[in-house]
């Protein structure tokens, strides 16, 4: 069995006591004019300056506004040869919660597996709380994301920020990383700027909830 | 320098340090970033002396080539699918006047149906023009065989269509090393035409050929696309020198040492193909990759030397030829003897169709695919994932029906498809 130093898939626990896939794969959810496939593409560029290889690529579908959305990214220590979409993803990131009952979200998802919803309400009232059950209740969460960057950007644009929420989330990528994307990506600074708020914002909500839990269970 | 960026801009940034002095171009999905970013560059002045012309059709950008090449400008321009149908015309006088034009084709489906998916039907249709075809795996591939395509074009005096697959490859954000100036510079020499349109030395160039002549002038471009056989590798050669990173030339072999079952593969599901290789690799099956880079000229010797020792060959191919089977497989066919197998040959040359219309490629599929490869439990002609009950489905209506209506419409209702595309 060939033996691979993997720092994330060690660090993020998700190694097996057999073969080592250093590979973390995310999936985002959301529609047409959300930012789904900006989202994917800012999620490489934090893994990219982080020194690693990461591969953001849409599910490309007939391009209108409102129309569900699908991107997908990789993330690995070394190049990512494969091309095929992500069913088993290691994470996923739903931008836009009126999906969650219309479209197969969770399809894949590894037992051990992160979600990260966009909505003000729980899962339990979001109708989730019998799916549940056979994932790792920690790494499940909801963020009001969307109310978030309306706040920094005027906007209901939740991609930037729930990626603040993912770094806090997995520490697949750190907040520094993402905020460094945001910068680069953005050309408008009060856009750059007001998204790097919200992803910071995000960040320590998620961060305080993820204490919370841990309070909880002490 | 290394960056994170979407395929298409990478090779428009590449195009540009490749000095391209006139660009005409129609958009069409999946190759749209490409025209859209060179003519930004050309707008703000970071690409100069350049002309990029808005033309109102591919026949036309194609046409607008031809005359631009003829004049001593290196000419570029990018299309897909219905875009190169388009341009079908002078795709042939291009190729058959023998000007250098250098063009990505961003690999997409032919309608009907309509589809802006990927699969290399829009590339294979037109296999037969006279145009070199290169086939890349990466973005990577992509940035570095642009560099050679114009250097290979100038160099045998054909134009070159570089094929990367649609928003598979041109849409995906990922790591590329893009070429300095400076490096660029030093692999492609400013353009040194063989023919020119110059009214201080006319000639003229679109001569009507007849009987007399016309074998000769066709024999003469058979003969230049297969001194393209050695003069690629030589060029990769170069490129690599320049770049400081191995270029793949002809075709790349991926575990073929001892492998006795060998995939033969073009374009990026070569990436997830290693990938299935590896993981049955571990499993103890003996089995091997051959990436095809040059498609045309189809290199004979080199497949047949990286086929040789192989008991089965599995062509895995993105087109079809509709009342034969595979069009790639054709080819390896050829190479290893046709009806007279070289001695030693493979005894099965398996085609498999896979990832029509942009349906996905995924490495489950080819590792169940390549077991029953490598027991010989694999029909001569396979669809990859073909969704048996949907066909029958609707053969069952033609039988009982006149009117049945379009087939897509039908097929399209029964699977319950109402919005985007493939997840």
């Amino acid at each position: 069995m060939t033996e691979r130093r993997c720092g994330v898939s060690r660090m993020l626990g998700l190694a097996g006591s057999g073969e080592v896939n250093c590979m973390f794969q995310v999936r985002i959810h959301g529609r047409g004019g959300q930012g789904v496939v900006t989202a994917a593409e800012l999620l490489s560029l934090a893994a990219f300056h982080e020194g690693r290889h990461a591969q953001a690529f849409p599910s490309f579908g007939s391009e209108r506004t409102g129309a569900p959305v699908v991107s997908f990214c990789r993330i690995d220590e070394r190049e990512i040869r494969t091309r095929e979409p992500v069913s088993e993803p290691d994470a996923l990131i739903v931008q836009d919660a009126t999906l969650l009952h219309q479209v197969d979200v969770f399809g894949g998802l590894r037992a051990d597996g992160y979600v990260l919803i966009n909505s003000p309400r729980s899962f339990d009232e979001l109708g989730l709380a019998e799916w549940t059950q056979g994932f790792r209740h920690e790494r499940l969460l909801t963020v009001p994301a969307a109310e978030i960057s309306r706040e920094h950007i005027g906007q209901m644009r939740p991609n930037a920020a729930l990626l603040g929420g993912m770094a806090a989330l997995t520490g697949v990528v750190s907040l520094d990383a993402v905020l460094h994307a945001i910068g680069d990506r953005f050309s408008s600074k009060k856009l750059a700027d007001g998204n790097a708020a919200a992803a910071r914002d995000c960040h320590e909500h998620v961060l305080a909830h993820m204490q919370g839990e841990v309070s909880a269970h002490a | 320098m290394l960056e994170q960026l979407e395929g298409s801009r990478a090779v428009a940034r590449t195009v540009a340090l490749c000095r391209p002095e006139v660009i005409p171009a129609y958009p069409i999905s999946p190759q749209t970033h490409i025209v859209e970013a060179l003519s930004a560059m050309v707008k703000d002045g970071s690409l100069t002396p350049c002309e990029f012309v808005n033309v109102e059709s591919e026949y036309a950008a194609m046409s607008v080539a031809i005359g631009a090449s003829a004049t001593g400008a290196r000419t570029y321009t990018a299309t897909a699918s219905q875009g190169l149908l388009y341009m079908a015309e002078a795709l042939y006088n291009a190729s058959g006047l023998g000007l250098p034009v250098v063009m990505t084709v961003a690999n997409r489906a032919i309608g009907a149906p309509i589809n802006i998916w990927n699969d290399h039907s829009d590339s294979m249709s037109q296999r037969d023009c006279g145009w070199i075809q290169l086939y890349v795996e990466s973005n990577q591939e992509a940035v570095d065989t642009h560099l050679l395509a114009f250097r290979l074009a100038e160099q045998l005096s054909l134009p070159v269509m570089v094929c990367m697959d649609g928003f598979i490859l041109t849409h995906a954000y990922e790591q590329v090393h893009l070429p300095s100036q400076e490096q660029v510079d030093s692999y492609l020499p400013a353009y040194e035409p063989r023919q020119l349109l110059d009214p201080d030395e006319p000639v003229t160039i679109g001569a009507m050929v007849g009987p007399e002549a016309f074998t000769e002038v066709k024999y003469l471009a058979h003969v230049k696309q297969m001194q393209a056989l050695d003069l690629i590798g030589q060029l990769a050669g170069e490129l690599a020198g320049v770049l400081g990173r191995a270029q793949d030339g002809l075709l790349r072999e991926y575990r073929c040492e001892d492998a006795e079952t060998v995939v033969v593969a073009l374009g990026s599901v070569l990436g997830t193909i290693e990938d299935a290789i590896d993981e049955l690799r571990e499993t103890g099956m003996k089995v091997g990759a051959v990436g095809i880079k040059a498609f045309r000229p189809f290199p004979v010797a080199e497949v047949r030397a990286a086929l040789g020792h192989a008991a089965r060959v599995v062509v895995v191919e993105k087109a079809l030829a509709l009342g034969v089977g595979g069009i790639v497989s054709q080819d390896v066919r050829i190479a290893l003897g046709g009806a007279n197998p070289v001695a030693g040959a493979p005894a099965h040359v398996y085609t498999v169709i896979a990832g029509l219309g942009g349906r996905p490629i995924t490495a489950a599929s080819l590792r169940t695919l390549l077991r029953d490869a490598d027991s010989d439990n694999l029909e001569p002609l396979t669809f990859l994932d073909l969704n048996h009950e949907l066909v029958e489905r609707e053969l069952a209506r033609t039988r009982a029906t006149r009117r049945t209506g379009p087939h897509a419409e039908n097929m399209l209702r029964d699977i319950g498809v109402v919005a985007a595309g493939p997840v």
